[in-house]
């Protein structure tokens, strides 16, 4: 049995200057790189494959086997590209530990480009987070000098060069086919599959995209085997992997532990809920993810046991809010993101999105007309699978299981605006002062 | 009036029945680049430096991005000038340059501020106080979402998701976190702004401003990353709360626990005690000292420019999530 919480990737985060390289070597750094380079690529993709390493961005799929889609008889160059392009709300572990432990990515690009026969790998991260920015770019700047990038590496005869590219404020890139042509310098905009980036990514070249977690797993597995990682974890969510958990909680923060912990465990180790209030709703992984309640508290947080509740693991963001916050409330603001969000590429997505928010509005204000549930499910089965990529499915989950599980507070709005059924203020962290017109 | 809290969607509800978007723009936020300003700093140190970007990459016109981010860094805005010379460099048209200009959220098409602030208004941030925040920020400035000071100092933006959920509620200012919000510190942070003071990022660097920092997203550093802490207390509670309890991974030595569980209050203030202790050179860099107290934000006013060892930092006198509303 592992214990509860098993720091790995977030281990030295609290470490002197972290996020030097001397720090990182002093803590065991690069010597992952130094043993992959004494195996050859297909014996490294194939200790990641059979690790059971599942991606951390969302959809988890397995990790080694994307790396296993890139044909070898391509005479294209190929690309790793990392998606550090964190912005799902409530998302929020990628950041801290490009922030904390940059180089910990930046070995496991080299250990990944090394298995895929990548020599050119990209780390394209969301604009917002200045401070991320400069420690990676500082990160492979001393990598380079150091010998662990550039020409022939370590007398390996393997070369890579690493771009840290800022992307500009767009949630979509995130979507991996939106990000390679945000890459190459186009609007955001996902693309039709197939082909699959693994055939014709960057470039129309053979491309893996990774998220930032899945790729700074790999110089621990690597260092320490599949069996270590696989000691951790759940037959088919295999290792460690990092939680977040926000809001209404008495003590918000990153928890890294095998997959299948509970959030009731969770919570625990958080200081529960916050002093004197409930659990309402939570979401297992982000707003995307559909939203679970109280009855779902002791389910393990892995992808088996988030799919088998009808919602998803995805970035394992839990969001908990408390019986003070409104429903529709939340679940407009989301909309709204989703809304400005979309990149307007598929109708269904751009005018949905649009319409859900108009009657999420009446909702939250308390003048919806009986029907408007039927109205926006209906909208929402027009919505969902029917776009390109996956914003879509995301911006229905919100609202279908919002409604699924807290139908009467939407009837209310037929009625009674959210801000008199639940005022806002309780739900606040502080105490909203009268002067700040909070109510008129 | 109704008693609509701020942040309700204001929109909506005044026109109940008149449902549908034939008078507003699906964009609105959006539009053209604005060419009635032609004014410009771009130079050819400029251009040296938008073909220097565009070299990085395999193929140039996966610079486009930075490219727009230099522009905005030089002339304090996407400038029709800076969107000819994007095109130049790339041989495409002002158009592309344009499309992929105005997609982008972190593109301004006017002129920003000399700090940039924005205030995350996500559901999450929304609902811990975000609207609160913004209304208070706005009114404070005397200006709206997407404006700027009269005397250029300061616009504000409401931001989307920024990826710091367990600092919740966030502001920013100048691409740099400012986590943990209140009312009050966000009075006094935009005080600071204004007045010219020293401010330090909650988990970032000595705040310079918005033209810099696009300059760095463009890709040129700006030697700051030393600074600031490794991590932010709440990205360091897990850690510390596995130290308490003797947890590893496997095959990890067990770190030797105090037995103290369920203070975690002081678990935190710990771990602030241990970052602050590692910020960096005090001697060189003063400012980075206590950078991940809560109050970071605050005026630096307590310590000197020019260099007087950071006091002790502050123990934080609340746990994270204290001081709700009853």
């Amino acid at each position: 049995m592992t214990d509860l919480l098993t720091p790995v990737l977030t281990k030295n985060w609290g470490d002197e200057k972290s996020w030097t390289l001397r720090a990182y070597e002093k803590s065991g750094g690069y010597d992952a790189l130094r043993k992959a380079l004494t195996m050859t690529p297909d014996e490294v993709t194939g200790v990641v494959k059979d690790s059971g390493l599942r991606g951390r961005g969302g959809a988890g799929f397995p990790t080694g086997m994307k790396w296993s889609f890139v044909p070898k008889d391509n005479p294209n160059p190929k690309y790793l590209v990392v998606n550090g392009d964190e912005s799902e709300p409530g998302t929020c572990k990628d950041i801290p530990l490009m922030l904390a432990s940059p180089h910990t990515l930046v070995e496991g690009v080299i250990i990944s480009s090394y298995a895929i026969g990548v020599h050119t790998a990209f780390i394209y991260i969301r604009g917002e987070v200045l401070h991320v920015v400069r420690r990676m770019q500082q990160a492979v700047a001393e990598a380079r000098e150091a010998g662990y990038l550039g020409t022939n590496i370590l007398d390996s005869g393997f070369d890579l060069e690493i771009v840290v590219h800022a992307g500009a404020g767009a949630y979509i890139c995130g979507e991996e086919t939106a990000l390679l042509d945000s890459l190459e310098g186009l609007r955001g905009q996902p693309r039709l599959r197939p082909p699959f980036p693994a055939v014709a990514g960057l470039y129309a070249s053979p491309t893996v995209i990774n998220n930032v977690e899945s790729i700074a797993s790999v110089p621990s597995i690597i260092a320490r085997g599949k069996d270590w990682f696989g000691s951790m974890g759940t037959e088919k969510s295999k290792g460690f992997t990092i939680y977040s958990l926000s809001g209404h909680v008495a003590n918000p923060g990153q928890f890294e532990a095998p997959l299948g912990i509970t959030l009731r465990e969770l919570l625990e180790l958080a200081g529960g809920v916050r002093e004197g209030h409930e659990l309402k709703f939570f979401t297992p992984g982000g707003s995307s993810t559909p939203i679970l309640t109280a009855e779902h508290l002791d389910l393990p947080l892995d992808y088996e046991g988030m799919a088998g509740a009808g919602s998803m693991l995805g970035t394992k963001a839990l969001q908990i809010f408390d019986e003070t916050t409104s429903v529709v409330r939340t679940t407009l603001r989301w909309v709204e993101f989703y809304k400005h969000e979309s990149c307007g590429k598929c109708t269904p997505c751009r005018e949905g999105t649009w319409w859900l928010v108009q009657l999420l509005r009446d909702f939250e204000a308390g003048t919806a007309r009986e029907g408007d549930i039927e109205t926006m499910l209906d909208l929402c089965d027009n919505i969902g699978g029917r776009s390109f990529c996956a914003l879509a499915d995301g911006a229905v989950a919100c609202v279908t299981s919002a409604v699924k599980y807290f139908r009467s507070e939407f009837e209310a709005g037929y009625r009674t605006p959210a801000w008199e059924l639940l005022p806002y203020e309780l739900s606040a962290r502080f105490s909203v002062p009268a002067t700040t017109g909070a109510h008129v | 009036m109704s008693g609509q809290p701020v942040g309700a969607s204001a929109a909506s509800s005044s026109h109940r029945g008149e449902r549908g978007h034939e008078f507003e723009s699906y964009f609105p936020e959006s539009g053209s680049v604005d060419m009635s300003d032609p004014s410009t700093d771009i130079d050819e140190t400029t251009y040296a430096e938008l073909r220097e970007l565009a070299s990085r990459y395999p193929q140039p016109r996966s610079a486009l991005l930075p490219m727009l981010h230099l522009v905005q860094s030089v002339d304090g805005r996407v400038s029709p000038k800076g969107i000819e010379a994007c095109a130049e460099v790339l041989g495409i048209t002002t158009a592309q340059v344009s499309g992929v200009a105005t997609f982008y959220t972190m593109y301004k098409r006017r002129p920003a501020g000399t700090h940039h602030v924005g205030v995350c208004t996500t559901a999450l941030c929304a609902v811990m106080g975000g609207d609160v925040l913004l209304e208070t920020a706005s009114r404070h400035l005397g200006i709206g979402v997407d404006e700027t000071t009269p005397d250029g100092r300061i616009s504000l933006e409401r931001i989307e998701c920024n990826a710091a959920c367990d600092f919740a509620p966030v502001m920013m200012v100048n691409w740099e976190f400012m986590d943990d919000m209140t009312p009050e510190k966000a009075v006094a942070l935009l005080d600071d702004l204004r007045d010219g003071n020293e401010v330090r990022s909650t988990r970032g660097a000595t705040l310079t401003s918005w033209r810099e920092a696009e300059r760095v997203l463009a890709g040129f550093p700006d030697g700051r990353a030393d600074e600031g802490p490794s991590a932010g207390p709440q990205s360091l509670l897990g850690l510390q709360i596995a130290k308490d309890k003797g947890w590893a991974a496997p095959g990890d030595e067990k770190p030797t626990g105090d037995g103290v569980v369920g203070r975690v209050a002081h678990r935190i203030a710990d771990a602030v005690r241990e970052v602050a202790g590692v910020g960096g050179d005090h001697e060189a860099q003063p400012a980075s000292g206590s950078s991940s107290d809560a109050q970071a934000h605050a005026p630096a006013t307590a310590e000197t420019p020019q260099g007087k060892a950071p006091s002790k930092p502050r123990r934080r006198t609340t746990k994270p999530g204290e001081g709700t509303a009853k």
